[in-house]
């Protein structure tokens, strides 16, 4: 019935996240009927991370909830798991994966979907307990436990991880300090009006700032950490801390088996590596942006996704998606944030909208094109936005500052 | 639970009982009922779950916030019984609803 290719064909899929489970599902909706393999080190079935810091925190969703597919659905449609399950090695010359625990799975097809880590701080006190990172459903009930009315939680680092666990934590009653290497919060990840703008936020939901602070050491007793000592002396003491400083691909195993990383695995538009056999998606990857001209890692669910198609398509020969522009969104307290986009390459900012109201974007503009839209509480802004970047629509500036010019008529 | 019926673009259709507490979205991706893409899984980000709401059944499904609105403003064939099917919550009140999806949600 199906003109695929590849239809019977074994996949393995390691790394069973949202990248992992999302490929196994389109390879089935696709039509592929061959055997699948999906291997995951975590003990759970995929899930969804976006809500660890965010509604899942907060108590407002639950594991059944964040689950990508409910459990009978991997039996039903013949997916093997492997979950526990740590690849070890790849063995590209006769096609198999090993596993730590000596099994051996070949392959037609591999799929590395293994992800992004916490990236770690290198200083004293970074074991004890209650410092914690968050990247897993264990990591988020670990900071979920130590959360609750007047815990204090000290977050490091001012990325979008930290932000949203700040709003959590205070929406659960408890303290939270944000402390940030550089002079203002999102500082690698969003524009200055941005980062003011959820500074200011978060300040008035009774969240405390420390910038342009370095932390030397966290502080403990009793194998438990008490406080975060700064660089400059002073202890600020906390009941829980939170390191979110980033993170760091798990390329290791492809970089093992010779495949070409550059801060990922680098893959082409159809997710495949430099051997023809083995793909890469989501986060773990160094992916062509052809909007942008370059190659760029992306840590987002709508990239993992789109990775997801573009290789359940390669597989069974059928054609890729539609090329999809990077976004990413983030919600704390009651502000929606949607970013599409990145802003390489622009030279010029346009805000529209009143950003004291907490109603507004900021466009980057590269010439008369927009690269990036950031919005808060703006879906207008964000989706005439996204169509803008992906249409390479020259817009007008000043049309596109006047709020009282809607977005219909600024992307016309 | 409430029974609802996914009808695609071809006109297949899939009736699922869906619990009620759910939305309409879950309902669909949890079943395997392929069409509705929720790329962002249900913060109302996104709009790929886009559906059409059988006529019959507008009143019981409520109003669209003012953020779902302008979300719908820019999907792509949006007709007055559009919905992000996120937005709507399973209740028993639900029990039979249909819905109809667009050919694409990109």
């Amino acid at each position: 019935m199906s003109a695929n290719v590849n239809q019977n064909a074994c996949v393995v899929i390691v790394g069973a996240g949202h990248a992992g489970g999302s490929v196994a599902a389109f390879l089935r909706q696709y039509g592929h009927e061959g055997r699948i393999v999906l291997i995951g080190d975590e003990p759970l079935l995929p899930y969804q991370r976006p809500p660890l810091s965010k509604a899942w925190l907060k108590g407002e969703a639950d594991a059944d909830s964040l689950s990508l597919k409910p459990a009978d659905w991997y039996a039903e449609n013949n997916v093997m798991l492997r979950l526990g399950g740590v690849a070890e090695r790849i063995n590209r010359s006769d096609k198999t994966v090993t596993l730590a625990s000596g099994e051996v799975i070949p392959y037609d097809f591999l799929v590395l979907a293994t992800g992004a880590r916490a990236r770690e701080l290198p200083i004293p006190g970074s074991d004890l307990a209650g410092v914690l990172a968050l990247r897993t459903a264990a990591d988020a009930e670990q900071l979920k436990n130590a959360l609750g009315p007047d815990k204090r939680l000290a977050v490091v680092g001012g990325g979008y991880v930290g932000l949203e666990a700040a709003a959590s934590a205070r929406a659960l009653g408890s303290h939270a300090m944000v402390i940030e290497r550089e002079s203002r919060v999102l500082a690698r990840v969003a524009c200055e009006t941005l980062s003011h703008f959820f500074q200011d936020y978060h300040g008035k939901h009774g969240v405390a700032f420390e910038l342009n602070a370095g932390v030397a050491a966290f502080e403990g007793r009793d194998g438990h950490v008490t406080g975060v000592r700064f660089a400059d002396g002073r202890v600020v003491a906390c009941d829980v801390a939170l390191v979110g400083v980033g993170a760091v691909p798990n390329d290791e195993l492809a970089k093992d088996a010779g495949l070409s990383t550059v801060n990922g695995v680098v893959v082409d538009l159809e997710a495949r590596t430099d051997d023809p056999s083995i793909f890469a998606i989501g986060d773990v990857t160094h992916r062509p942006l052809p909007l942008y001209d370059r190659q760029f890692r992306l840590e987002s669910v709508p990239n993992a996704l789109e990775q997801a198609k573009q290789a359940a398509s390669a597989i069974l020969g059928r054609p890729g998606p539609p090329p999809e522009t990077p976004w990413f969104w983030s919600d704390q307290y009651d502000l929606k944030l949607q970013i599409a986009g990145l802003p390489f390459d622009a030279d010029r900012q346009v805000v529209r909208g009143d950003v004291a109201a907490a109603k507004f974007a900021v466009f980057h503009l590269k010439g008369d094109l927009v690269q990036a839209v950031e919005a808060v509480n703006a879906p207008p802004e964000f989706m005439a936005g996204k169509q803008l970047i992906a249409k390479r629509t020259p817009v007008d500036a000043n049309k596109l500052a006047d709020p009282s010019v809607s977005m219909k008529e600024v992307a016309a | 639970m409430a029974k609802i019926t996914y009808i695609q673009h071809d006109g297949a259709e899939q009736v699922i009982d869906v619990k009620p507490g759910l939305t309409v979205m879950e309902g669909a991706v949890k079943n395997n009922v392929p069409g509705i893409d929720a790329d962002c899984g249900g913060a109302c980000a996104c709009a790929t779950c886009h559906v059409y709401v059988d006529e019959a059944w507008l009143d019981k499904t409520g109003d669209k916030s003012a953020m779902e609105e302008s979300m719908l403003d820019f999907a792509e064939n949006v007709e007055p019984n559009s919905r992000l099917s996120c937005q709507i919550k399973v209740s028993d009140a639900l029990d039979g609803l249909i819905v109809r999806l667009p050919e694409s949600q990109h």
